[in-house]
């Protein structure tokens, strides 16, 4: 069989397509973006056909990927953890509707907060919504989890999630393939009422996902990707998740493991496996990925009966960030290796704006024009953008969520600031900008909402925006005025005029919205290179 | 055999084509292999690392434990230091001399130097020169390549084969450039 050498997302991604996936849906967000971006890639998903359009957000994309299940198809959905929040509401029902043809939910957390705004571990939403979660601890099982994944999903009739890590996300490594799959016919589903939560058909739903736990526990007990490795030393017994099982046996590559150790790869936790270390071993050491998920669960609400639990919640790990070798090695007791010193002179090296950037001439025109009225105005969104923070532009001051620029100006401006302004950006705007947008024209708050549109989702790596070409209307039949939408060219020659332009709409007592168009030079560049501009 | 390596350099500079020759070559020789890298927010003029561990046995953490580097190859001075403490004690740091200065707090260069030179192996070369000698500006990174061949334990051939892979689908000149820029690094 082929071997490819393939990032954990590829992985996933290739065994979704060798597994018989008819489409993908998501929106891009770091460490998820590379599942679609491969699939996009792909010859072969081209041939068949498969679907893998970028959609508006998370939600959207999850409820598509729901109705092509309701077809009998296999679809996946990818996001990052942050994502799922935005998701949440068909997230959650779909674990009442159940599915019909296999459905993965693949979420990448980002423990450490490499590239996000917390760490949330999104085996707390697999539990939450009481369906299966598989968590590979490498490439190979990645790529192996998809076709598992499609299998239980479809035994289940539920969606599953495939919880993904930074670090495996954006690690490379051998894969090998295994037989293709064909795609599912078209079906419909047997039930034709089965996707229908009116309260009284989602009571007997949510019931009979109840009597189904017993049995995804069982297969948990079963599934390959938990296993009970026994050793000869029972001073200490280890549940290890994930990702976590690769830095344990980093620490014992010239021996084995000497502990007994129970390896997740597959929720709800296997209980018996449980039982059985627990019958050996008077402490246990947790190493997982993220939050102390499983910990907690064995701690209990009152402490476990004679039990020590070691892990993050007593000091023995960090409780927050990544982990790595070390950090497992000290857990475990042992000497720690003999390193260098970091320099006292070194200096952090932060990301900023491109050269070029259009963002830079936007944020100077809007740095210039709130000169008179002091700092503290400006709420701006999630994208390239947000390094508008940094210096020299010191231009924004909040990033709290996708869409909370437009929303927060709004409430802000409700209580008396002004000028109260709001920055997005085009992909973002299409995400969840919209609604604010509309909750402004609604209120007839006194904001000015910029959209910087440089035609992509640049901080993820130039994905097609779904709003592109449609800005303008949008904000029109949403309620703006149309001689308050007004489009700008951020370019240094353009500066006193843009400045002017956010003066007069700074002046205007309504919502005015201010576009700041110009490509993204390396969207710019790519084009170029394909003979497209 | 076994070689754990930190790429190290600031984002845009071309570690991950380093880290693809290297894939390229490690897998003609059979190898197993893990390669961890940055993507997304950093990527935009911040630093860049990226583990890459080659072995004839298995490797399980993506992530090279501290102490244990065998190498660090880096396309900047200041990030050769950034990840010393994953250097292990008989390791090697590989460095181009010429600093990449977007920050405006760049320590001193000599204070760098000076500090690079206080590792036990170390090789410092100014690859942006030999480069430009070489008529390709461009080529930095295959310069850095080539000056580190001798310390990855794969034939220079399997090497320059994957630099060939790299670049397969760009004209022979540029192939050509690249492979006279890491023959140049290796001499130098």
């Amino acid at each position: 069989m082929d071997k490819l050498l393939l990032l954990g997302d590829e992985a996933f991604a290739q065994g979704a397509l060798d597994a018989g996936l008819s489409g993908a849906f998501g929106y891009p967000g770091t460490p998820s973006t590379e599942i679609i971006e491969y699939i996009q890639r792909e010859s072969d998903a081209a041939e068949r056909g498969v679907k893998r359009d970028w959609s508006a957000n998370e939600k959207t994309a999850l409820e598509a990927a729901l109705g092509m299940s309701y077809t009998g198809k296999r679809a996946i959905v990818t996001m990052k953890h942050v994502g799922l929040n935005v998701a949440a509401d068909p997230f959650m029902n779909s674990a009442i509707t159940g599915v019909h043809g296999g459905l993965l939910i693949a979420v990448a957390d980002d423990p450490s907060m490499h590239s996000s705004q917390n760490e949330q571990d999104s085996r707390f939403y697999g539990k939450f919504a009481m369906i299966p979660v598989l968590e590979p601890s490498n490439q190979q099982e990645a790529y192996d989890m998809a076709r598992a994944g499609f299998e239980l999903s479809e035994r289940f009739h539920l969606p599953v999630m495939v919880r993904l890590t930074t670090r495996l996300a954006h690690s490379r490594s051998l894969i090998v393939r295994q037989k293709i799959l064909k795609e599912n016919p078209l079906s419909l589903p047997g039930d034709p009422n089965q996707f229908m939560l009116l309260p009284a058909f989602a009571r007997k739903k949510y019931r009979k996902l109840l009597e189904q736990q017993d049995m995804l526990v069982q297969a948990s007990e079963k599934s390959p990707y938990n296993q009970f490795i026994d050793g000869p030393d029972h001073s200490l017994g280890i549940v290890v998740c994930g990702l976590a099982y690769n830095y344990l046996m980093e620490n014992f590559l010239e021996n084995e493991c000497p502990y007994p150790v129970v390896k997740i790869g597959q929720y709800p936790l296997p209980e018996k496996m449980f039982l059985e270390l627990r019958s050996r071993c008077n402490t246990l050491l947790i190493l997982e990925e993220g939050m102390p998920i499983v910990e907690e669960m064995i701690r209990g609400i009152f402490g476990a009966d004679g039990l020590s639990v070691k892990g993050r919640l007593d000091g023995t790990l960090p409780r927050d960030g990544e982990l790595n070798p070390g950090l497992v090695r000290k857990a475990l007791g042992l000497p720690l290796r003999e390193s260098y010193k970091e320099p006292e002179f070194m200096v952090p090296r932060p990301p900023a704006l491109c050269a070029g950037c259009p963002h830079q001439e936007s944020f100077k025109a809007l740095n210039k024009a709130l000169e008179p009225y002091g700092s503290g105005h400006v709420f701006s969104d999630i994208g390239c953008y947000t390094l508008g923070f940094l210096p020299p532009f010191n231009a924004i001051n909040t990033c709290v969520d996708m869409g909370a620029s437009f929303t927060m100006a709004v409430g802000a401006a409700e209580g008396g600031l002004f000028p109260s302004v709001g920055v997005i950006g085009d992909s973002t705007f299409g995400h969840s900008g919209l609604t604010g947008l509309s909750d402004a024209t609604f209120r007839k708050s006194n904001v000015v909402l910029i959209i910087l549109d440089n035609d992509t989702t640049a901080m993820t790596g130039m994905q097609d925006s779904v709003i592109g070409g449609k800005i303008e209307a949008v904000c029109e039949a949403l309620g703006v005025e149309k001689e308050h939408i007004r489009v700008l060219t951020p370019l240094p020659k353009e500066q006193d005029q843009n400045v002017q332009a956010l003066n007069e709409e700074i002046e205007y007592p309504g919502v005015s919205v201010v576009i700041f168009r110009r490509p993204c030079i390396h969207v710019l560049g790519k084009r170029r290179k394909e003979g497209k501009a | 055999m076994k070689r754990d390596i930190i790429l190290a350099g600031v984002g845009g500079q071309g570690i991950l084509s380093i880290a693809k020759v290297i894939g390229y070559a490690a897998l003609k020789r059979g190898l197993f292999l893990k390669q961890a890298e940055v993507h997304g927010m950093s990527q935009r003029g911040g630093d860049v690392q990226s583990h890459m561990r080659i072995s004839d046995k298995p490797v399980y953490s993506d992530l090279i434990p501290r102490g244990n580097a065998d190498l660090i190859l880096s396309l900047e001075p200041l990030e050769a230091l950034r990840y010393l403490p994953y250097l292990s004690p008989g390791g090697w740091i590989i460095t181009n001399s010429t600093p990449f200065t977007n920050i405006r707090n760049y320590p001193d260069i000599e204070f760098i130097l000076n500090e690079i030179r206080q590792v036990k192996n170390y090789r410092i070369l100014d690859a942006d020169h030999i480069a430009k000698e070489t008529g390709s500006s461009r080529s930095v990174n295959m310069v850095m390549l080539g000056a580190a061949a001798e310390k990855l334990g794969l034939s220079p051939e399997f090497l320059k084969e994957g630099v060939r892979d790299l670049f397969k689908t760009k004209t022979e000149r540029i192939i050509e450039l690249n492979l006279i820029a890491f023959d140049k690094g290796r001499m130098n």
